[in-house]
């Protein structure tokens, strides 16, 4: 009877209305990202003042880099009369200040729902503007927040880049990749792999240099770094597209695109954390260029083998409860089982409706792992899962601090935001190095666990 | 180096005070330029920032998921007790919400939120598509206040119905509803409110401490360590003591006109205007002289312990060049007093929501090369931290990387600060930190300084 009682207790309420500490940001948000990692962009929000304002603050948190966006100010009567006036305007005065060669325009809650026709704005405004030189390329991305959360915001402003600027040309042997929402570390990360390889590439975005730079002499209206607009027109005669994030389906992405459009071929992964998923793409890019990889890189991977096998008894047995954006769950859940961690709770604010699938299909039977996954959910709900769930670790970004300070479990930060520690944009999370770098976080954070609690206080363990 | 232009429709928001300008007639309290990368967020905002250091009271934003997501516990304001205001709340509204409305939504997430937290009250910002899609959130309010039996006040808070001003007057509105609902029997004659306090890293407890030392009571403070409570009782003070300009005259306003309760401006920063801030109210109670001789003893034992430490940093600080850019001028004023008292000069002095009276007196007390801005953007900060050579920046968040990029020093005075810059041990606070910024040996580094690139 008791233990029944207890059991109703402690079991989690899932019908609520109101989202309480939400486990997503809103698109508009992700969209900033991905523009900020186009060279000599200006992302621009078509709406009202603070929504730019709020999402240029919590960028800035996570990234310590200054991070203009432009906003078309919206006030009662453009509300009213619509917003063509204030875009226009908008557009004009930042090609005066900032004198861009790309304006990235993404729409908020606010100017979609008056219904703003941008396009058709932007058509007028370019006839107008025609006759200027230097007159900005417009790129137009549609990130209503009522419909999905940053992570839509983000491909959808790749995407529209790609509309915007691939052209057909002479093919050539480059490849594209389009790594996701990762962080400035990962992307160099990548672009080194892939100059390694000798295989020319393009990345879309990125925001290696523009979101963590070095200092500056002068000013800089825009930061140095991105990915070039010449880069980006060519990417429509590349031999391939590589793109990272399991949920990520063609018909919302920037290779899906160009493979429907251009015929380039799209080469879909998730993305590559882990010594499994990190091979797969090793062995992709292997066959695309036809050679081995450098040795550098299996070097990597026999150090990441060795250091599995060193730390294996540390962490075997442990559980952990995972949250995010639904493609970094999945492949971090991956890597989990991989080193014998069993994620008990794989949790995101995002809700493709893909998650479990996708899962299931790197890591076999869910329910006989024991392994919940959630999608749609806020950090109440996390949090309460937790209570019940007691795991040994929580993995996630910052936002899960609170929960982890009341239940006393280790948090180990990764992806964004990280807004409570200080490096969060150089942490590694792809590829053999990458996940050399989280396993040894996680075996730190449990041996640290161990020494802690230990009466003796061993300094070998 | 480029040249950084001001875009036009913006030159009028600027003045440098020099021999032979223009007559005084800077532009301001208008709503941002289209196009410019203001520094400025909107009228949801003011609200939140105003009403969010109400701890016991539930704050549910109505809209879609960023307006809360961007404001989740992002403030410095601590409590003493309940921490409801921690937790960030959201209708999360989605497709259909829009199409037919969230007042459903509305009413249902709060009668369950109210069940699960019980909170004093509960109040409703209502953001950009609310004021278009046209929920009647009053309508909704009424019900659930009906329903709960605890105020449940909505605060209209749509973010392009205004600047960032607009919201505090919609949070004074709603807090105007619950004054004069609690019981005031017991209350000292001698007593006051705390306004536009808001308890960052404690600094309503530090001000709290002195007034309770001269004998006075404090009903309230608005709203830092807030209670719904004591926010009802707070017509049964005898004076409103208002710091800042900006965000609770309002409220003061309409409190003296219904209650007939008056009100001082005020600043608690700095040893100068700290020390007036004791005097001002003392002087207010003539017929307790115990008050003025307290407040008198307080000032000169705090003083003489701060003063031989302020010392150590002026002959380090002297001749050093700041620029300053925040949110109300009125902490304009206390910050370029704070500076000058260890030997700095301010060669730029801006904020984002001062009015013409702020900016006049501003001009008067500044010296000659000043610059003054109004709403300024990061290009334009830029430009004028270069052009004057300024050793350090005093701002928030969003100007910390444009410092830092620059190789200058940086100071955050803005609402996230986790330290307390207030009262005489926040003076030293402020300096130190000015101090530790501006003599760090990592600025030899710095390209502008001589670093390589
Ligand atoms: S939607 Fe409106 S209320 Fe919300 S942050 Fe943007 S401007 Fe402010
Ligand atoms: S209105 Fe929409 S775009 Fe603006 S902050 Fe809120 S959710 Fe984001």
């Amino acid at each position: 009877m008791a233990v029944r009682s207890a059991q109703r207790r402690l079991t989690v309420k899932h019908a609520k209305t109101a989202t309480q500490n939400a486990c997503k940001l809103c698109n508009p948000l992700g969209a900033c990202l991905a523009f900020r990692g186009i060279e000599q962009c200006v992302p621009f929000l078509h709406g009202s003042q603070g929504c730019a304002t709020y999402i240029r603050r919590y960028l800035i948190s996570h990234y310590k880099e200054p991070i203009d966006i432009a906003s078309s100010n919206f006030n009662e009567e453009t509300a009213v009369f619509g917003g063509s006036h204030n875009l226009k305007l908008g557009l004009k005065n930042v090609t005066q200040q900032y004198m861009p060669e790309v304006i990235g325009i993404a729409t908020t809650c606010l100017s979609e729902t008056i219904g703003d026709d941008v396009k058709g704005i932007l058509r007028e405004y370019r006839k107008q503007t025609a006759a200027d030189s230097g007159a900005p390329v417009l790129i137009h991305a549609s990130t209503p927040s009522y419909q999905g959360s940053h992570i839509d915001g983000f491909h959808a402003a790749v995407r529209a880049t790609l509309e915007a600027l691939a052209e057909k040309g002479a093919p050539d042997s480059s490849v594209n990749l389009f790594p996701n929402m990762v962080s400035p570390a990962d992307l160099r990360h990548m672009q080194e792999i892939l100059d390694d390889f000798r295989l020319p590439s393009m990345i879309l975005p990125d925001y290696s240099k523009t979101l963590d730079g070095g200092p500056w002499a002068e000013y800089h209206r825009i930061p140095p770094g991105g990915t070039a607009t010449a880069a980006i027109a060519r990417s429509a005669s590349a031999i391939g597209s590589i793109e990272f994030g399991s949920t990520l389906e063609a018909s919302k992405s920037g290779a899906g695109w160009l493979e429907s459009k251009f015929g380039v071929p799209r080469y879909h992964l998730p993305l590559p954390i882990g010594i499994r998923e990190s091979d797969r793409f090793f062995e992709l890019l292997e066959t695309l260029c036809r050679k081995p990889r450098p040795e550098k890189y299996q070097d990597e991977r026999r150090r990441l083998v060795d250091a599995y096998a060193d730390g294996h008894k540390y962490i075997f047995g442990k559980t952990a409860v995972l949250y995010g954006e639904e493609d970094l769950v999945i492949s971090m859940a991956a890597f989990l089982r991989e080193i014998g961690v069993r994620p008990v709770l794989c949790a995101s604010g995002g809700k493709s409706g893909l998650m479990k699938a996708k899962l299931g299909e790197l890591v076999g039977d869910l329910e006989g792992e024991g392994m919940k996954v959630r999608d749609g959910v806020d950090f109440s709900d996390i949090e309460d899962e937790t209570e019940l769930l007691r795991p040994d670790l929580i993995i996630g970004n910052s936002k899960g601090y609170t929960m982890s300070r009341k239940s006393r479990i280790p948090l180990i930060r990764i992806g964004f935001p990280i807004h409570d520690r200080f490096g969060g944009q150089r942490l590694h999370h792809l590829g053999y190095r990458g996940t050399q770098e989280l396993f040894d976080r996680i075996v730190n954070t449990v041996i640290e666990g161990r020494q802690n609690d230990s009466e003796i206080g061993y300094t070998y363990l | 180096m480029e040249q950084i232009g001001i875009l036009e429709g913006r030159e009028k928001q600027i003045f440098e005070k020099k021999e032979g300008a223009a007559a005084f007639d800077i532009s301001c309290e208008k709503t941002s330029l289209s196009g410019s990368v203001s520094q400025r967020a909107c009228v949801f905002c003011g609200s939140r920032v105003v009403l969010y250091p109400v701890a016991d009271a539930l704050h549910l934003v109505h809209g879609p998921i960023g307006c809360a997501a961007y404001t989740w516990d992002i403030r410095g304001s601590v409590s003493s007790g309940p921490e409801l205001h921690r937790l960030s709340f959201s209708t999360d509204l989605q497709e259909m919400d829009v199409i037919y409305g969230g007042e459903k939504k509305l009413y249902l997430s709060l009668i369950e939120l109210i069940e699960k937290f019980s909170p004093k009250a509960a109040f409703i910002y209502s953001t950009c598509i609310i004021g278009l899609i046209g929920d009647d959130i009053d309508a909704v309010c009424r019900k659930v206040q009906q329903e709960t039996g605890i105020p449940v006040l909505p605060v209209h808070s749509e973010g392009f119905k205004g600047t960032k001003k607009d919201g505090y007057k919609a949070a004074c509105t709603a807090l105007m509803k619950l004054v004069g609902t609690g019981p005031i029997e017991d209350i000292s004659p001698y007593s006051i409110n705390i306004l536009g306090e808001f308890n960052l890293a404690g600094e309503a407890w530090i001000i709290r401490k002195y007034y309770e030392e001269m004998g006075i009571e404090v009903v309230s403070t608005m709203t830092g360590d807030g209670r719904v409570g004591a926010v009802r009782r707070a017509h049964g003070a005898k004076l409103n003591v208002v710091q800042c300009s900006g965000s609770m005259t309002s409220l003061a306003k309409d409190m003296e006109e219904k209650y007939g309760i008056p009100y001082i401006r005020v600043s608690y920063f700095g040893i100068e205007d700290m020390a007036a801030a004791l005097y001002d109210v003392a002087k207010h109670f003539p017929d307790r002289p115990e008050i003025m001789e307290k407040a008198r003893e307080i000032v000169s034992r705090e003083v003489k312990t701060l003063y031989p430490e302020l010392q150590k940093f002026k002959q380090a600080l002297s001749g050093k060049k700041a620029a300053i850019y925040v949110g109300g001028a009125f902490k304009t004023f206390s910050l370029i007093k704070a500076l000058r008292s260890v030997g700095m000069s301010v060669v730029l002095a801006g904020s984002q929501t001062g009015n013409k009276d702020d900016y006049l007196a501003l001009k008067e007390m500044c010296d000659e090369g000043t610059v003054i801005v109004d709403d300024s953007n990061p290009v334009e900060l830029s430009k004028f931290i270069l052009e004057k050579e300024a050793d350090l920046l005093i701002g928030g968040v969003k100007e910390r990387p444009i410092a830092f990029k620059l190789g200058v020093a940086f100071c955050d005075h803005n609402h996230e600060r986790k330290i307390p810059l207030a009262g005489f041990e926040g003076m030293y606070n402020f300096i130190l930190e000015v101090y530790q910024s501006v003599l760090s040996p990592v600025w030899q580094f710095a390209p502008r300084k001589g670093g390589s690139l």
